[in-house]
């Protein structure tokens, strides 16, 4: 059976009081859309409207909505093929992201690059990447550029306890480290690569942050089912980054409530660890602190209220799309828009 | 003109493109302090500074993952991956990444970015730093792939790999860093996806790539002084774009093509060409397409191993003898 994760000191924290409520709200909402939209994706592939695979964060909500709340808008984030909530929280339609996962014309790519591979460059969302690892150097990249062009802005790279395994990883943070860049690597544990615990198949204890020393950086373990304390240690970590700190390294640790992908039943997790991570449900968790500290019930409920009317509305017209122009599987390849590669 | 060696022509069109535009950066490993193993960038930090020509751990995903991320968001980035054969260790973020992300993202994403390589054979390396795998790039969708013979084209086709808008690697043939030759002074750009006709014959065209084109004039040459044959050799420069026009109308005057190629036989580039050729062209032809390749074998390191091993002007000449005769 799984080990329990170790919770950090940060992990217990009480909520700091310099949240402010219209911040909180926030994300409370973002965490509703995150979830309703995954919800929404779970169903319509059951349904068979989403076709090839599909990847759900639904549980990780926290993690993408304390960090989408906490960016500048001109920050860039570069995410895995679990990533409908980290683009989602930077500004792209569910209209767009659930048309990508049917795969037509009301898609951000209108299907050209599926559920794995959600990008919208005009919203700093520099891509979903499918392969374990790569994006954490090329999130280094945008750190570096925008390092040599003096923006001040931030690079954000989410992946899973199961990249800490791979060479790019150490590749990718050691570069960061030596050349100083503005990149925050965070790695969301939910215990599990695939269908094998990480802790079954890792050196240290907690996969990334056990590993932050050996790159000169400060363990950061924290709950990352706690969007307070998520929200907190992002704004900590883009603030050292843009201030010219140098990268950080968080490890949240947190649960899928589904399985890996698919319709993945994950019955590879023992019954009682998935008990208890579903009492410790990132929204509704969040929910009742905000009542604690006097937010009124009512808002709260207006808000699950719009996010269910605005993924219907989404629902309806991404359904509703036409396919793409095959036309399309044509064309940009190359810059100049066309895939000659002879003349 | 100025008598310049290849590896000079890299310094110089890596200099000229970084005088004229500032988001061109340079990375690799041993590229700044050192001046680079083979010596190609020396003098690159003293002029541009530590900001733009940077030193890298010996990371070739960092390298190229920071080269693509850069180039996504506003730079014109350089990467050296020093030995082609190192592409092995790099080769998602070449061929699943670079090559694939701006057709992934409905054409969002900008890729301006050049790898530059040594590649290929005939230094002694052994097996590990002496493959050419050109053949490699061209099989993925998404990549430019660029690899003169001549400085002169060095020059001119590392200024316009750098100028394009999309990923290009950009293999030097180690073997040919000394060898010099004449490069126009000033600004020098050629086109990308442009053959060049070296020499014009009438009995037969050979086409070849990097190092094998010295070869093939040699063999060229001596074809016309003791066999009385009349070759016409054809660089292709660059594989993708392939200059397929050039290539076509040349073997339709000669009716005969070879190839040579250092790459390993099985799926080399000359094999795309020949099946070019033997399509559209087929009732033009006078004899079977030859293709003269490295055989499908690891390089051995031993100079009188390689040398058996790499097609050689001498065995250019026989195969061409063999056809003609």
């Amino acid at each position: 059976m799984a080990a329990k994760p170790k919770r950090a000191a940060a992990a217990k924290r009480k909520p700091q009081p310099q949240i402010d409520a219209a911040t909180r709200l926030k994300l409370y909402r973002t965490m509703v859309e995150c979830r309703q939209l995954e919800q929404r994706a779970h169903d319509l592939f059951m349904q068979n409207l989403i076709k090839g695979t599909s990847h759900l964060a639904l549980g990780q909500e926290a993690v993408a909505a304390g960090f989408g709340v906490a960016m500048r808008e001109d920050d860039y984030t570069f995410c895995t093929y679990r990533g409908h909530n980290h683009t989602y929280v930077r500004g792209v339609s569910m209209t767009a992201i659930l048309g990508e996962l049917m795969g037509n014309s009301a898609g951000l790519m209108r299907g050209k690059g599926g559920s794995m591979h959600l990008t919208s460059v005009e919203h700093g969302a520099m891509g979903s990447y499918a392969i374990i690892g790569a994006h954490l150097p090329i999130a280094a990249g945008a750190a570096w550029s925008a390092q040599y062009r003096g923006t001040e802005q931030v690079a954000v790279c989410f992946f899973g306890d199961g990249t800490t395994n791979i060479g790019a990883f150490h590749e990718a943070i050691n570069f960061a480290v030596v050349w100083k860049l503005p990149v925050v690597f965070v790695c969301e544990n939910n215990l599990y690569m695939e269908y094998t615990s990480i802790y079954d198949v890792t050196a240290v204890r907690n996969p990334a942050a056990d590993r932050a020393s050996a790159y000169g950086l400060e363990p950061i373990l924290i709950d990352g089912n706690d969007v307070d304390v998520v929200y907190e240690t992002a704004e900590a970590a883009l603030e050292r980054a843009r201030s010219g700190g140098g990268p950080s390294l968080i490890e949240a640790v947190t649960y899928r409530h589904g399985g890996h992908s698919r319709a993945d039943p994950g019955k590879y997790r023992p019954e009682d660890e998935v008990k208890e991570w579903l009492g410790r449900d990132p929204v509704p968790m969040y929910r009742e602190r905000l009542l604690g500290l006097y937010i009124d019930a009512a808002d709260l409920d207006r808000i699950d209220a719009e996010t269910l009317a605005m993924i219907d509305e989404a629902t309806e017209t991404a359904r509703n799309a036409p396919l793409p122009d095959v036309d399309i599987a044509w064309i940009d390849v190359w810059a100049d828009g066309g895939a000659q590669w002879r003349n | 003109m100025a008598q310049l060696s290849y590896r000079e022509a890299v310094t110089e069109a890596l200099a000229q493109e970084m005088r004229r535009d500032e988001n061109v950066v340079f990375i690799g490993e041993d590229v700044a302090a050192a001046g680079g193993v083979f010596k190609t960038t020396v003098g690159l930090l003293e002029e541009f500074g530590p900001d733009r020509v940077r030193d890298t751990p010996i990371s070739e995903q960092a390298i190229l993952g920071a080269t693509m991320g850069a180039a996504m968001t506003g730079l014109k980035p350089v990467a050296e991956i020093m030995f082609s054969d190192f592409f092995a260790v790099c080769w998602d973020i070449v061929a699943n990444q670079i090559a694939k992300t701006r057709y992934m993202t409905d054409g969002q994403a900008e890729l301006p970015l050049v790898i530059r390589s040594g590649n290929g054979g005939g230094v002694r390396f052994g097996a590990q730093h002496s493959q050419s795998v050109e053949n490699w790039a061209m099989a993925v969708p998404g990549l430019k792939v660029v690899a003169p013979a001549m400085p002169a084209d060095v020059k001119g086709l590392l200024a316009a790999s750098i100028r394009d808008p999309d990923p290009v690697l950009f293999f030097e043939q180690k073997a040919l860093y000394a060898a010099k030759g004449e490069v126009p002074d000033g600004e020098h750009v050629e086109p990308l996806g442009t053959a060049s006709v070296l020499r014009s014959g009438s009995d037969v065209t050979i086409v070849a790539l990097a190092l094998m084109v010295p070869r093939a004039l040699k063999a060229a040459e001596e074809l016309e002084a003791q066999h009385g044959i009349s070759a016409t050799v054809v660089d292709v420069r660059s594989l993708v774009p392939l200059d397929t026009q050039t290539i076509l109308s040349e073997v339709a005057k000669t009716g005969r093509l070879v190839t040579v190629e250092e790459n390993p036989r099985l799926c080399g580039w000359g094999a795309e060409i020949s099946s070019i050729v033997a399509e559209e062209l087929f009732w033009d032809l006078d004899g079977p397409i030859v293709r003269v390749t490295t055989p499908h074998i690891p390089l051995a390191a031993a100079d009188s191993l390689e040398d058996a091993m790499l097609p050689s002007a001498d065995k250019i000449v026989a195969s061409v003898r063999e056809l003609v005769d």
